[in-house]
């Protein structure tokens, strides 16, 4: 099993060919985590689109965390491959992506929030001349935009506090691949889900593979 | 007609005294990059992504406003032009508000399918955010200046063709902005004949028919072309 010290974006997880003249031993199943920052679930929601290539991906990979198909709340240690949706717009989103950087072997910035931040970041156009930031947020939100009865929500300790502007993904870590698309079609998840299996860097090129939106 | 003679990625090729580089490349097969440069529009070299290295100039030249010249050799897609162009592309990416997932353009966006050609996957530089306007003044069409990337083929279509001179880029470095008019609402110009050319010959989404929604925008930029190919011919003699 790969260990999630060393950030290296040029070897893929898993890579270690079985070696010497015996049959093909089983391949170590592959530790996979799904996690979701900012976003709307949609490139989960893609992800579960693979369909019957979930039956392929249960036989060859242990799913070690996931909103979508595990219960597990805490990230857990030497994980192979994570795919992060989301961009990075509140502090538990930071520390997730902080955590997750340095259990995983390779990240996936998976669809264009984690890649560009996309619509979440739409709220730092309220940012300006370095001033606003989450405050102006919230303002707009719960005050400017209320039917007079708004006011700040305040729970401190209970909702994560808002950072004062939404990133994307390789903002805050280091990336070892990207994944645009929002969502990226099913297609799109397999054609770099599936080599990474086999210990190949997926191709990622053409309309296929790279076109935003 | 005179004609010279140039080496193009390794390539001879014979044109028209007078013709561009980017023409030139044509003839030899091959598909330059291009967001500002629409057939049948006057060049402007401001899009940066036709950028090629003749030999003996130590600067690049963009290929769309030099003309080529006889014995010239010239490489278009050497690894330094791959990275600038790639560079320029996340540059534009940055510099504006460009949100694919509900462009009214995305599907038929130059910029987007640029993206892919240069291979970008995502942009290295911070975005920047500006504040930007949406004017929906006029009754058939609007501009979203934030998808804008100044290509200034609307300025062009509507000066060259319609002779309307309704749209021009005001301001200086990151504070350029398409301007409507002597910067009015585009709704309230005289001078604007609702012809709706620049909308066809906009690369983005910046220009859209207030019909449209998210991917639903399906320009027609050859029209630019088609517009002068009939102004090139010769008088009618009944006229």
């Amino acid at each position: 099993m790969t260990t999630a010290s060393a950030h290296d974006p040029t070897t893929v997880p898993g890579a270690t060919a079985v070696t010497g003249s015996t049959a093909p031993a089983a391949r170590p199943r592959l530790r996979l985590a799904t996690a979701w920052l900012a976003g709307c679930s949609g490139c989960h929601m893609s992800f579960l689109d693979l369909d019957e290539l979930l039956f392929v991906l249960a036989e060859r990979v242990e799913l070690v965390y996931s909103p979508v198909a595990s219960d597990i709340k805490t990230y857990p240690e030497a994980v192979d491959i994570c795919l992060v949706e989301g961009a990075v717009a509140n502090t538990a989103n930071l520390e997730l992506a902080l955590q997750l950087r340095a259990r995983t072997a390779l990240v996936i910035s998976f669809g264009d929030c984690a890649v560009t931040a996309n619509v979440p970041a739409l709220r730092n156009l309220l940012n300006r001349d370095g001033r606003g930031g989450a405050e102006a947020v919230l303002q707009r939100s719960y005050v400017d935009l209320a039917d007079g009865s708004g006011r700040h929500p305040h729970a401190p300790g209970l909702v994560p506090e808002l950072l004062d502007q939404v990133w994307p993904l390789h903002a805050v870590i280091p990336v070892d691949l990207y994944l645009p698309g929002c969502p990226p079609s099913a297609e799109r998840i397999a054609a770099t889900l599936l080599p990474l299996l086999d210990g190949q860097r997926p191709i990622q090129a053409g309309p296929a593979m790279l076109r935003f939106g | 007609m005179a004609v010279v003679t140039l080496r193009i990625d390794g390539q001879e090729v014979a044109v028209p005294a007078g013709s561009s580089l980017l023409a030139a490349s044509r003839v030899a097969g091959l598909a330059l990059p291009v967001l500002c440069h629409l057939d049948g529009l006057t060049p402007v070299g401001a899009c940066r992504l036709c950028l090629v290295a003749i030999e003996g100039q130590g600067k690049l030249q963009t290929a769309c406003t030099s003309e080529a010249l006889e014995g010239q050799v010239v490489a278009t897609n050497t690894a330094e032009l791959q990275k600038l162009r790639r560079m320029a592309v996340e540059l534009l990416f940055a510099e504006g508000n460009h949100v694919c997932a509900y462009c009214v353009a995305s599907g038929a966006c130059e910029l987007q399918a640029m993206a892919v050609t240069v291979g970008m996957d995502h942009s290295r530089f911070p975005y920047q955010y500006p504040l930007r306007a949406v004017d929906a003044s006029h009754p058939l069409f609007s501009l979203d200046a934030n998808r804008c990337i100044l290509c200034s083929r609307c300025v062009r279509v509507c000066a060259e063709f319609e002779g309307a001179h309704v749209w021009a880029i005001a301001g200086r470095g990151r504070h350029c902005h398409l301007v409507a008019g002597l910067d009015q609402p585009w709704g309230e110009v005289d001078a604007c004949t609702s012809c709706g050319q620049c909308v066809e010959a906009c690369p983005t989404g910046a220009l859209f028919h207030k019909d449209d929604s998210t991917a639903e925008k399906h320009p027609h930029p050859a029209r630019a072309l088609q517009l002068r190919r009939l102004q090139d011919l010769p008088p009618r003699p009944d006229r």
